[in-house]
């Protein structure tokens, strides 16, 4: 039978969960390096940004492994094309996450006192965004397990439309910062330009979580 | 040249069986029970005597059928002379039983029933001329690659379907599994009854019509259900394995998964067998029918019994060997998809053997994995293998047809 372990190939469904997971721990650092940033301790910041570099390396290792062992000739459970856009949307939290921490170690960015609230709450519900994304794709073996079962597909329908609300949670909580950020434009001067984009970027990861969630809802959905 | 009263010629014949039962054990084993040792549902050891009890049972219960068509319908018998006959029988034995040992020996998974008949083909076509060989019967063997996988994979794939509707697909499959289970067990009872009544179990004298046939298949049906819910019941679901919500209802499907696998090997061996005693029964009729060729050849309980010693001595040489390399893979197939595919496979094979179509247990497993990955039950399936695998079944052919042309002239200069 050393035939059929051939013929049924490694399922990339584990490895897309393992790397689901190296990203989103990559985006749970975002809390410790905001308070860092909001007590002004510069070693913190490195270290949390040294941290966040290691996870994003190690996510970028199980993307390479899984793109080179997703060839063509596999027939998949779950589209090639499919999968690849969903690993991409992964790797973008911690891409983003990376440069989110790049930034504010380069520039030295502390976190003025008034915005320390706001960003803090965004910070919770995106990393909240984050973690319903990989409860999603932890989903996926069940999906394959179930073969796509009308009960499993709309359960998962369910989590993803969670999903939905939490992001659309972090972008008032964004509108809520970014209104902050820009009355202390005058104190804050060309900082402002780069506090509003490291804003955008924590958004950003919630985004991309959610982006992860509705490309699933469309592979499954047909 | 006699030894003990019996022709050298049936020694022989035996003998070369005996070699190609053994390949086909050591073929076999690993088709028939490879899932569950990979997903540790049975042991080595205990892998080895199910596999063995069932493949004999098939062997002996059930076998004997195929045999008459392989060896009537592959060659115009009005052309061939008994010296021919016996001569391409011994070569077609250790032509099948080479190429099975090589095919083995580089885990390709070809079929003993193609190999046995390419040999009597290549034999039949040299040594007799490309007159004698029955060449639509060679089209529907090629055509068998086609339908046998196709037959299967649509079974698997109904199979599959319907396991997610009445399992996969409720509140509380773990529960449904146990409720409905039984019933696959009546389905697996059934039809192995069938087969094994409905022409009568030849060997032991007993005779039954249909409708005799169908009340006993039924009542061992029932016996299933019994056999059934009682080890369902008493299959633990085990530990959750935390993030795995269905790993419970994996482990009940492991108890049907062992069930399609004696089937398979109950199948394989009604199947199977054939092919070594087949040829053996021709040389047996020639040596005995005082040199004249008679329409049928009769298989005797001894000829069955090398079949089966044969196939038990391979699942414990060799088939040993490859379950242990397959024990310690683990299996990306779960007990539920080895269950669909199996339970479709054994299936397959158990109704073309007994239409007398010379189908393959390798196609039909493949065939009933593809099925199963076409209802999107498997999470990745390597069509480069698919395509490998399609291959080792066109070069059987040839490969066993041109073994037995070296062996048919080799016998005849031995022997002649």
């Amino acid at each position: 039978m050393a035939w059929i372990d051939k013929l049924v190939g490694r399922s990339p469904i584990g490895p897309m969960q393992e790397h689901m997971r190296a990203a989103v721990a990559c985006a749970h650092q975002i809390i410790p390096l905001v308070e860092a940033m909001v007590s002004g301790d510069r070693e913190a910041v490195q270290a949390q940004r040294a941290e966040i570099d290691r996870l994003e390396h190690a996510a970028d290792e199980i993307k390479h492994e899984i793109r080179s062992h997703l060839p063509r000739r596999l027939m998949l459970a779950m589209e090639r094309r499919d999968m690849l856009e969903i690993l991409d949307y992964q790797d973008s939290i911690a891409d983003v996450t990376q440069d989110i921490a790049e930034l504010i170690d380069q520039r030295g960015m502390q976190l003025p006192e008034p915005l320390a609230e706001p960003v803090r709450n965004l910070t919770v519900r995106v990393v909240a965004a984050c973690d319903q994304g990989q409860r999603i794709i932890d989903e996926l073996d069940e999906l394959v397990e179930t073969g796509f079962s009308e009960r499993e597909v709309s359960r998962v329908e369910v989590m993803i439309s969670e999903l939905g609300r939490i992001e659309s949670e972090t972008d008032e909580l964004l509108d809520t910062a970014c209104r902050k950020l820009f009355a202390l434009e005058d104190e804050l001067g060309i900082g402002t330009v780069y506090w509003h984009q490291i804003l955008l970027w924590i958004a950003d990861v919630a985004d991309f979580s959610e982006r992860v969630g509705n490309r699933l809802r469309l592979l499954i959905a047909n | 040249m006699e030894f003990f009263g019996i022709p050298f010629e049936i020694w022989l014949a035996g003998s070369l069986a005996l070699y190609m039962a053994w390949a086909i054990g050591a073929n076999d084993v690993a088709n028939a029970m490879g899932t569950s040792v990979g997903s540790g549902a049975l042991t080595i050891g205990s892998a080895i005597v199910v596999a063995a009890v069932f493949e004999f049972s098939g062997a002996f219960l059930a076998g004997g059928h195929v045999t008459d068509t392989v060896r009537k319908g592959m060659l115009d018998m009005e052309l061939v002379s008994p010296a021919t006959l016996k001569y391409g029988m011994l070569a077609a034995l250790a032509a099948a039983g080479t190429l099975l040992v090589g095919a083995t020996r580089y885990g390709l998974p070809v079929s003993t029933t193609h190999s046995i008949v390419g040999a009597i083909v290549g034999f039949g076509a040299v040594a007799i001329g490309p007159d004698a060989v029955n060449w639509s019967k060679v089209g529907q063997i090629v055509a068998s690659w086609l339908t046998s996988p196709l037959l299967s994979g649509v079974m698997a794939f109904i199979i599959f379907q319907f396991t997610r509707a009445v399992v996969l697909d409720k509140d509380d499959p773990i529960k449904q599994v146990r409720k409905v289970g039984p019933l696959f067990f009546f389905y697996v009872f059934f039809i192995i009854g069938l087969v094994t009544l409905f022409k009568g179990i030849k060997n032991l004298n007993l005779d039954l019509d249909l409708p005799q046939a169908l009340v006993g298949s039924f009542a061992l049906g029932l016996l299933g259900v019994a056999v059934g819910a009682f080890f369902l019941n008493r299959v633990s679901e085990g530990e959750a394995v935390p993030g795995r919500r269905f790993s419970g209802v994996e482990r009940v499907f492991v108890v049907l998964q062992v069930l399609t696998a004696c089937a398979v090997a109950f199948a394989q061996g009604s199947n199977d067998v054939a092919n070594a005693i087949g040829p053996l029964a021709a040389v047996v009729s020639v040596i005995q029918g005082g040199d004249e060729i008679l329409s049928k050849a009769p298989v005797e309980p001894w000829m069955l019994a090398i079949g089966g010693l044969g196939i038990v001595v391979g699942l414990a040489t060799w088939g040993y060997r490859v379950m242990e390399t397959v024990g310690k893979k683990i299996t990306e197939l779960t007990p539920s998809r080895g269950f669909a595919a199996s339970l479709a496979a054994a299936t397959t094979i158990v109704l073309a053997s007994r239409l007398g179509m010379p189908v393959s247990t390798t196609h039909t497993l493949v065939g009933a994995v593809l099925g199963v990955g076409l209802a999107r039950g498997i999470g990745a399936i390597d069509l480069r293998v698919v395509g490998n695998i399609i291959l080792s079944w066109i070069a059987t052919l040839p490969i066993a047809a041109a073994l037995a042309i070296f062996f048919f002239y080799f016998f005849k200069g031995l022997l002649g």
